[in-house]
């Protein structure tokens, strides 16, 4: 056969399969958000569950969602970003760097599930903070630690290294150069990783299921020892457990739906300030 | 009646005048030389002639260069067939991740041959014409990148003869290697001169001198000067090249 | 006084910082420590119901049974004793509540006070009985001999093909089926998506023009994005359906589907990383195979494919890993039966299914959750061998690319 027969050939071929990866996805968002735009109007979202969770909204979930993406990220966001600048800055090249390093890729790839028995086992049981917004949060926290470690030390890595030598010409030690001069160009890049990974953690179930979510609770949380209902669970429940999976199956839409819309958010977001960057740096 | 020529060439990157109305005539075996401070315009020229600057976005390219009486960037031309008539060496050493065998075969595969014999005939001869056959006889079989960076040149340049090529360009083919390969490839230039017409672009003055019979040199986009090796090194007419040729800049 | 307090602060700081960046090491270590300490106590224990033993006639030859042969002898698939080591006589299953059928409640005593009697002369007087009974009925003078079950080992439970964990009288842990039906569904899942994964990496990184990348890399990274019990729901209400009804089969969370899902979802990791691998080809040497007249698919295929395929090899390794730690849409679409996988059309149960699914139902510190903290461990270490195997394929690229 003529190559360039076989090349056009090969060509369709990879563009016929790469539509069908973006097939997937319009399959995917196409149908949640038609099925589930219907469902979702202001007291969808402002109101609890009512007729065992057949009826009403999903406000507690939205609640317990939110608590427990602000605890986690209380946690790892500080804990992420210093580690990521230890990395980055600090450690000297070596057996210490690599094995953190590898340490952090092992923890990026251990599975959701397996943060959910530590974490029952560590906090909810050891730490007696029982089923608690605590406790899921730590969990949860444990579980993008790696993403903000990474994403800080991507952040720093692009921070050109004029900028540091300009600043210990200056007579600047290394610490006033990381924060006056090097945090402050990476803020950006390390904000765009902070939303993609509030993307990440309000859409884990595994994590919670047996640290912190509820199946049904008739009142909001007082205290982050308390229980709460969540988004991902709340799904996971009006799908598979309810009390009438086919008479809850519009609520199950609508919650599919509010999760895609964070993920969508988070990720239109992150883009609109990566590409404000890219133009910034064009304009320098 | 000239092997290669070129006729009022420009050539754009985006906004960048890159080129300036070169005109350029090579004739067949014979060593060309292209040299030039960085920047100059003498890489995108040798490129242009197996059309390698098509790959980049935003190229923009007037005149016309007319490779054997034939206009190469004229409509209808398979420019694989352009490059197989026209081999490349570049900078550095670049072998593919192969057998030292199969990176000289690999010309002749792409190209539609598959007769085994042939190939390993062929193999055998362009690897003895880039004069590495003694030090690789023995091991064909084996990675390319066992090889040292002056054999993996050797290699570069046994695969660009595989295919037969009538022209050859080499792009600062010897500025990665060490003095003793350096020789052993300024020694096959003159060699190969007498089946090929060879254009050669180096920053290297002295090897200029010693391998080409033509010189051109390039300044900021511009063909200040081409004449004979010898009238450029010993008799130059611009005041420009003789800055160059002396070490005043570059 | 300035400089000493500042210089204080600037230690201290140090310090934090150097502890944050080992917060991940110890993390991973304390992982290890907590799963292995919470699950290592089930091994060397017998899995006989707390309380209870298994008693047989002193005639009986048996001396021991392993969990699986109680199993099945309870549930009345085993009905010889020579099938288990003993005479050729038939079991005789007698459980508590049977009492009534050999004696009659007077006999029993209004308070039970003649029932340790009465077992130990049933026991007594049949030769072909096995009897689970609460150890507190069984005194000194006990007619019966107590029939032990073969104790937990690392090896029953790795290969052990059966799963009952909640079984009476004696649990079995045979984890065999799970791991099994994990690899099964992620295995099947690579084979859907790396195609696909590999193609699409090739297309954005090669062939498309910038237009199309900037529309494709966004949709990649939302296919990421989307949590993992979103994929699950949609499995839940149009794959499973779909593939009920085009197989005509009984129910559609199967295998099947659990690939489907994990393979969309292992996609994003394949082409992002295969498509970094396929960038790292350097230009010089595309430039070289175009130079030789090879044309740009010559060059993808014979070139620029052999150079990253280590790249796509971690990739695709790494996709495996991430669907073997799935949790969530596994759990929701394949069905989680526990048994041996046979085809794909057929329900299975995956280990990160497995914990999900059952942790809520063991009582802490019983032997079942207990055996699921050991599924952890296996999970993790399958886990860790992935990222490593990944971590040496890259570092060897490295190599050979300098």
């Amino acid at each position: 056969m003529n190559k360039r027969i076989k090349q056009q050939i090969a060509f369709w071929t990879l563009r016929i399969m790469s539509s069908i990866v973006v097939l997937f996805l319009v399959l995917i968002l196409g149908f949640i958000i038609s099925k589930g735009i219907g469902v979702i109007n202001w007291k969808f979202l402002t109101t609890m569950p009512e007729d065992g969770m057949t009826k009403g909204g999903i406000y507690p979930a939205i609640i317990g969602t939110f608590c427990l993406v602000g605890g986690s990220m209380l946690f790892a966001f500080p804990i992420g970003v210093m580690s990521g600048i230890f990395i980055h800055e600090y450690a000297p090249n070596g057996f210490f760097k690599n094995f953190v390093q590898l340490m952090t890729n092992n923890l990026a790839g251990v599975p959701s599930i397996v943060f959910g028995l530590f974490g029952m086992s560590l906090f909810v049981n050891k730490l007696e903070f029982g089923d608690s917004i605590l406790a899921g949060s730590l969990t949860l926290g444990l579980l993008v630690l790696p993403v903000v470690i990474r994403t800080t030390e991507e952040a720093l890595k692009s921070v050109n290294d004029s900028f540091r030598l300009a600043s210990y010409g200056l007579g600047a030690n290394k610490l006033q150069t990381i924060w006056r001069v090097v945090l402050p160009i990476a803020t950006p890049n390390i904000i765009t990783g902070l939303i993609l990974s509030i993307g990440r953690v309000s859409g884990e179930t595994a994590p919670i299921l047996f640290t912190v979510a509820a199946y049904y609770l008739p009142t909001l949380p007082d205290s982050m020892y308390d229980q709460v209902m969540a988004l991902p669970y709340h799904l996971y429940v009006l799908s598979t457990s309810g009390t009438n999976i086919k008479e809850s199956r519009d609520m199950a839409y609508g919650t599919a739906l509010v999760l895609v819309l964070i993920v969508l958010i988070a990720n239109l977001v992150a883009n609109a300030i990566r590409r404000f960057l890219s133009k910034k740096v064009k304009m320098n | 009646m000239y092997k290669i020529e070129s006729k009022n060439i420009n050539l754009f990157y985006g906004d960048h005048h890159a080129l300036k109305n070169i005109n350029l005539q090579m004739k067949a075996n014979t060593v060309t030389a292209l040299i030039g401070p960085s920047g100059c315009g003498k890489s995108t020229y040798l490129r242009l002639l197996n059309r390698m600057n098509d790959l980049i976005e935003n190229v923009r390219i007037e005149g016309t260069v007319m490779i054997d009486n034939k206009d190469i960037y004229a409509r209808g031309i398979k420019i694989d067939e352009l490059r197989k008539k026209v081999g490349m060496v570049f900078q550095k050493p670049n072998p593919f991740p192969k057998t030292i065998f199969e990176n000289v075969a690999y010309g002749l595969r792409v190209n539609g041959i598959s007769n085994k014999s042939y190939i390993e005939e062929r193999v055998t001869r362009s690897l003895q014409n880039a004069a590495l056959w003694e030090e690789v006889k023995d091991k064909l079989k084996k990675s390319a990148f066992e090889l040292s960076g002056g054999q993996q040149q050797r290699l570069c340049i046994a695969r660009a003869l595989a295919i037969e090529p009538s022209i050859v360009l080499m792009d600062e083919p010897a500025s990665a290697l060490d003095p003793i390969s350096t020789a052993k490839i300024e020694e096959l230039i003159y060699e190969l001169k007498d089946k090929y017409t060879i254009v050669i672009v180096t920053h290297n003055m002295q090897q200029a001198a010693r391998v080409s019979d033509r010189t051109a040199f390039f300044y900021i986009g511009e063909l200040i000067e081409f004449n004979d090796t010898k009238e450029i090194f010993t008799n130059p007419q611009n005041q420009r090249t003789q800055n160059y040729i002396t070490g005043r800049f570059g | 006084m300035k400089k000493i307090i500042s210089y204080i602060i600037n230690r201290i700081i140090t310090a934090l910082l150097y502890i944050s960046g080992s917060i991940t090491s110890i993390i991973v270590i304390l992982i290890v420590i907590f799963l292995f300490s919470e699950g290592a106590g089930m091994f060397g224990q017998e899995p006989t119901e707390k309380g209870f033993i298994l008693a047989v006639n002193k005639t009986n030859k048996v001396s021991h049974l392993s969990a699986e042969q109680t199993k099945l002898i309870f549930d009345g698939e085993i009905t010889n004793w020579q099938k288990v080591g003993g005479k050729n006589d038939s079991i005789i299953l007698f459980r508590m509540d049977n009492i009534t059928d050999y004696f009659t409640e007077e006999q029993i005593g209004e308070n039970f006070e003649h029932l340790p009697a009465c077992i130990s002369k049933v026991v007594d007087s049949i030769p072909g009985i096995i009897a689970f009974v609460g150890k507190t009925y069984t005194d000194k003078n006990f007619a019966g001999k107590e029939l032990k079950v073969d104790k937990l080992t690392v090896r029953d439970f790795l290969f052990g093909q059966l799963w009952f964990p909640t079984a009476h009288p004696v649990a079995v842990f045979g984890a065999l089926p799970l791991l099994l039906g994990t690899f099964w569904v992620s295995i099947f899942a690579i084979l859907f998506a790396l195609p696909l994964g590999l193609a699409t990496a090739i297309y954005i990184a090669e062939v498309a023009n910038p237009v199309v990348r900037n529309i494709l890399k966004p949709v990649i990274e939302l296919l990421a994005g989307i949590p993992s019990v979103v994929y699950g729901f949609f499995g839940l209400v149009v794959v499973v359906p779909f593939i009920q009804s085009v197989f005509n089969l009984p129910v559609g969370e199967t295998a099947f589907a659990g690939s489907i899902i994990l393979g969309i979802m292992a996609l994003p990791t394949i082409i992002t990383i295969s498509e970094d691998a396929i960038r790292t080809t350097p230009r010089s040497m595309k430039e070289a195979s175009l130079a030789l007249g090879a044309n740009h698919w010559q060059t993808i295929f014979r070139v620029i494919l052999p150079y990253s395929s280590s790249g796509i090899t971690a990739g695709a390794i790494l996709g495996i890993g991430r669907a073997i730690g799935e949790t969530m849409a596994v759990l929701m679409v394949t069905g989680n039966a526990a048994v041996m996988p046979h085809t794909l059309l057929e329900p299975v149960r995956t280990i990160p299914a497995t914990i999900a699914a059952e942790l809520g139902e063991a009582p802490q510190g019983g032997l079942h959750y207990e055996s699921l903290f050991i599924l952890g461990c296996v999970l993790f270490l399958i886990t860790m061998l992935v990222n490593l195997a990944v971590e040496f394929i890259s570092r060897r690229n490295k190599r050979v690319a300098s």
